[in-house]
């Protein structure tokens, strides 16, 4: 790790003052992806800014269909949340199921947000469910709030403050994990709610997580697996590394996708 | 059996201090006025040194000193070598280039030091090693060993023509080629044995300090040998003399064949004390240890085997090519020859057998000894090529291996080794059974009902542990002899210390060897310290590797114990006024067999150190010394079997169940034993489902260098093994001990690969099996 300093932000008001006055700072909640690259030196931010200790900016509210979900809320105060799983197994289910116990209890979902790694879960559940992203200056939808591969529509000095759904009539998520580090190697989540039916895939694209219209619109007919026999996915915009290549993500989302609708349709 | 005696299933006496954190390993060790070092490497897999520029990273804070290779060849600091001479065919001997500790004109794999920095703190040691300005002209790479070979190749040392170190062969090639020629029946398989990268949990470090005022080092290094390494580092390195080089291997966190070698840090890190006058530090980062890390397996093989038509073998013939990586580490040769095709014979009467093995030099980590060294590799081979060969005749996997099982003892291979006992159809009936092979068709049915492809393979395999007899592997080429030493210290008041020559790195000798000390004095194993790693308690000794410690180490302290008994009789005959020959030793007493005459341990420790009474002439005290050379290997043996369930649509694979059958010949703790079972079978699970090393083919920039993109087992990869052991006591040492520390990584890869190629119905696979492969294995199998 390269020398960095450590602040504390007692508000948001005060993170964005020191954000201003810092060289090539960063914003920290949970850490787990930040930490490890300063720690091999791939990061190496001047001022690092813990946003941990900013009140009103975790828990979960839920209240009738709408959930809103804190920023500073970790993986694993989703996971003990029976009132999440009430709302929104799938997404309930998803963070018992990131990383390990130690990532669950630093991790956050904000960080996770604003982040956009291609291989982490909640983008596609954030997608799949229509949220709305909250930031410090503005209201977006997933769809425009995530852009790209690490990339995301917040502006630099740009804080997400929480995420906001509403709770769908349906819905189901199924990864397969990259065998070394266990993030999605693809990941989808199925919703289906008033505005009809939403398919997210994370870890596979090669622009980040995407929807699957053709799937959207089968499953919009007749929602469940049976209805996705047939569909076939182009590896033309997959990713492709050692672990899988693009066909092999290809066919994997289709698996992913069928799994999702099933466990979504027994639930 | 007495509660801690040989055979007791003793709670490990030392990891209380594991598990609570109070380990004391190289990087817990601190030295007044310590400083600490960072290595600046190579990033490329090949490249001319042009120039380096120290001068911006001298003047960063903290920086003591950066020291580069002309300044360690200019004091006289000898290159590193290889300690086992290997012969190619034609009688030339093997090709060895020059290994310098820090490169001086050429890098040869990412990784490859170049230069020191010495700082006040580990992060301005980093720091300054980055404001070292190297001036690289690169050159292009290659990292496969058949590519190597191939005309045009990129050359890496001018020792080595063609990049080729030697081209060596075992057996008799024409009665092979006559035998396969007359054969009803032939298999023929390629097979690659993928590279793997050890990962132990303790990365590598080691402290150099030089003191001056008594111009003598001392070195703290993660070692499995430091005795090797003091004798290496004083006789070919010219680090120092033995006498002013003291080599302490403290706790260490695993080894796996890794820690034998000895490395540029440790003689690099001695050397920049004296350059420096201040001790020096250097612990490996993980990212270190997986660039320079000595690596594991990396065999390209091509192999034909010939069966009557009875189905008995009539020759085996196996063409090997070794990726050895940049520079030939330490026992590097030996490993893909004579711990390789020497095991070519496995548990089966094979009357002709030819093994070529050509060993490459590539822009990669060096490849050396790791788990198995040699044996797993030669079991894959051969077991891969049994399973293979029942296929295609037709016939039981089980009923064609025990057709052809060694039956009678001693037996001798065509290729070196003399097999001194065994029951191979004990342990396969054993695995059968408890395997329920009979019943797996009826598995097999359940599982498509559920979607799933099952399939069940097994291996049976033999391997040579307890090296060596010291003049068999000196006429083979090794530079050292392969005893063990042992010194057992009974101190005034009965309480033992044993120095062995062994080093414990996980395998549990303090507890182990103090088992074997209670069982023959019949004290309590809390009276009783094992010490170990330290050249200045220990005298010499050969360290811990190739399942050795038990058969070898432990043998030397029986020696050892003989003698001590020997004069503890002498000393009770004469206190008890009764003949030496009725003197027994039990419960910690020595009695006089048929009386009520008795003189406790502790006294007996006591008259021999007053020295009050004892027999006329007989020096005072009680401590013997003993080495003891093996007279030949040990041949531990077994069969796994594997069960597997596919689901087609990820090619993903579950171990439903995983079976072993060993027989290690006597056991001395039996808990301990099955703990290197599960660790030596995950380990080999890791290689055939999960561990693959990859460098990028053109750049040969290492792709796999950390656990983000290395697959270590987890539990979750694992089932619950199911294991037993089967006894045939070893006939070559005292304790009839055979060895178990590799077993489970040599046994397990090709059962692992013969389960899956039998769920999916085709060989066309390679190690790791990763849900990709096996998906993509079931694609084109159907295609076709």
């Amino acid at each position: 790790m390269y020398q960095t300093t450590y602040h504390r932000a007692s508000s948001l008001e005060d993170a964005a003052k020191l954000h201003a006055g810092g060289d090539d700072p960063k914003f920290v909640a949970g850490g787990m992806t930040l930490i490890p690259a300063m720690k091999t030196r791939l990061s190496a931010p001047s001022d690092l800014i813990d946003l941990r200790h900013i009140d009103g900016m975790k828990g979960i509210r839920i209240s009738g269909q709408q959930v809103e979900i804190g920023a500073l809320t970790t993986h694993a105060d989703l996971a003990q949340s029976k009132e999440l799983e009430k709302a929104c197994h799938s997404l309930h289910y998803m963070a018992n199921h990131v990383g390990d116990p130690l990532v669950r209890h630093l991790g956050t979902m904000g960080g996770c947000v604003a982040n956009n790694d291609p291989a982490q879960d909640y983008p596609a559940a954030l997608l799949a469910l229509d949220a709305t992203i909250i930031t410090t200056s503005r209201e977006m939808k997933a769809d425009d709030f995530f852009t790209g591969l690490f990339e995301t529509a917040l502006e630099e000095g740009e804080i997400v403050k929480a995420v906001r759904f509403t709770a769908p009539d349906q819905c189901g998520y199924e990864k397969f994990r990259n065998p070394a580090s266990r993030y999605a190697m693809t990941g989808v989540f199925v919703a289906k709610g008033a505005g009809g039916v939403r398919v997210a895939v994370t870890g596979a694209g090669d622009n980040g997580v995407y929807r699957e219209t053709e799937m959207e619109e089968k499953l919009a007919a007749n929602f469940s697996a049976d209805a996705l026999e047939g569909v076939t996915v182009s590896p033309s915009n997959m990713m492709s590394d050692i672990h899988a290549s693009a066909e092999y993500r290809a066919n994997l989302v289709v698996v992913m996708a069928k799994r999702a609708v099933a466990k979504a349709a027994g639930h | 059996m007495g509660i801690e005696g040989i055979g007791a299933r003793v709670a490990r006496k030392e990891d209380k201090r594991f598990i609570t954190g109070a380990g004391r390993y190289v990087d817990d060790m601190v030295v007044p006025g310590m400083k600490h070092a960072a290595f600046v490497r190579s990033p490329h897999a090949h490249a001319q040194i042009k120039g380096i520029d120290v001068e911006a990273a001298r003047a960063m804070p903290g920086v003591i000193d950066v020291l580069v290779g002309k300044q360690i060849k200019a004091d006289g600091i000898g290159n590193l070598i290889c300690g086992w001479m290997v012969h190619s065919k034609d009688g030339s001997p093997m090709k060895m280039g020059a290994w310098s500790p820090l490169a001086v004109d050429r890098v040869r794999y990412v990784g490859d030091a170049v230069a020191i920095v010495v700082a006040e703190t580990k992060g301005q040691a980093r720091d300054a090693a980055e404001a070292v300005e190297v001036d690289y002209a690169e050159l292009d790479a290659v990292t496969e060993a058949p590519a190597a070979l191939e005309g045009g190749a990129p050359q890496l040392h001018p020792e080595a023509e063609g990049n080729l170190i030697f081209d060596w062969g075992l057996g008799d090639e024409a009665a092979t080629d006559t035998a396969l020629a007359s054969a009803a029946h032939t298999v023929e398989l390629e097979i690659v044995n993928n590279r793997l990268v050890p990962n132990a949990m303790e990365p590598r470090a080691a402290l150099g300090h030089y003191n001056k005022a008594e111009d003598h080092y001392t070195c703290w290094t993660t070692s499995q040998n430091p005795h090797v390494a003091r004798l290496v580092m004083s006789a070919f390195y010219n680090v120092a003399p033995e006498n002013k080089l003291r080599v302490i291997a403290p706790d260490v966190g695993g080894g796996f064949g890794s820690k034998i070698y000895i490395y540029p840090e440790e003689i690099v890190c001695l050397w920049a004390s004296k350059k420096t006058g201040v001790p020096v530090k250097w612990v490996a980062d993980r990212t270190e240890s997986f660039l320079t890390d000595a690596h594991g397996r990396d065999h390209h093989t091509k192999v034909k085997m010939g069966f009557d038509a009875d189905h008995r073998i009539v020759g085996l013939k196996v063409d090997t090519i070794a990726n050895l990586g940049a520079y030939m580490s330490l026992f590097s040769s030996a490993t893909p020859t004579y711990l390789y095709a020497t095991l070519l014979s496995g548990q089966y009467d094979i009357p002709a057998i030819y093994g070529n093995v050509r060993a490459v030099y590539t822009n990669t980590a060096p490849v050396d000894a790791y788990r198995g060294a040699g044996r797993p590799e030669a079991t894959y081979v051969l077991e891969r090529t049994m399973e293979t060969a029942a296929r295609q005749l037709g016939v039981s996997p089980a009923e064609l291996r025990r057709k052809n099982f060694v039956k009678s003892f001693p037996h001798q291979t065509p290729v070196i080794m003399n097999y001194d006992t065994g029951d191979f159809a004990a342990s396969l009936d054993a695995a059968l059974k408890e395997a329920d092979y009979a019943g797996f068709e009826k598995r097999r049915e359940e599982a498509k009902g559920r979607g799933k492809l099952r399939g069940i393979g097994m291996s049976c395999y033999i391997e040579a542990c307890g090296i060596a007899p010291s003049a068999a592997v000196g006429s083979l080429g090794a530079g050292v002899g392969l005893w063990e030493s042992a010194e057992v210290r009974v101190n005034a008041v009965g309480t033992i210390e044993v120095l062995t020559g062994s080093h414990s790195h996980g395998q549990g000798h303090e507890t182990t060897f103090a088992q074997l000390v209670s069982q023959r004095l019949g004290v309590g194993i809390d009276t009783i310290n094992i010490v170990h790693g330290d050249t200045d308690k220990v005298q010499m000794g050969m360290g811990t590797y190739g399942s050795r410690s038990g058969a070898v180490g432990m043998s030397a302290i029986v020696k050892a114990l003989d003698k001590v008994e020997a004069k503890a009789k002498k000393i009770a005959a004469h206190l008890m006024e009764a003949d030496e020959g009725d003197i027994v030793i039990e419960n910690g007493e020595l009695k006089v067999a048929g009386t009520d005459k008795t003189v406790p341990w502790f006294q007996l420790a006591l008259a021999a150190y007053t020295a009050h009474n004892l027999p006329q002439g007989m020096e005072p005290g009680l401590k013997e010394t003993a080495f003891y050379d093996p007279t030949n290997f040990t041949f531990p043996a077994g069969c796994y079997i594997c069960e597997v369930e596919i689901d087609p649509d990820t090619g993903r694979t579950e171990i439903v169940q995983f079976v072993a059958a060993d027989d290690f010949g006597n056991i001395i703790n039996p808990m301990i034993v099955e703990g290197q079972v599960h660790g030596g079978v995950a380990q080999g699970i890791g290689q055939a489902l999960l561990e693959g090393t990859r460098y990028d083919e053109t750049t040969g920039q290492l792709i796999t260098a950390s656990f983000m993109d290395y697959t270590m087992p987890r539990a979750d990869d694992l089932p619950s093994f199911r294991i037993s052991t089967q006894t045939t006591p070893c006939p070559g040492n005292p304790l009839g001990i055979k060895g178990c520390g590799e077993a489970g990584a040599i046994g397990s890869p090709p059962a692992v690969i013969n389960a899956i190629t039998d769920a999916i119905g085709t060989n066309e696979l390679t190690m790791p099996a990763t849900p990709q492969k096996v998906w993509a294995a079931l694609r084109s199998a159907t295609r076709h």
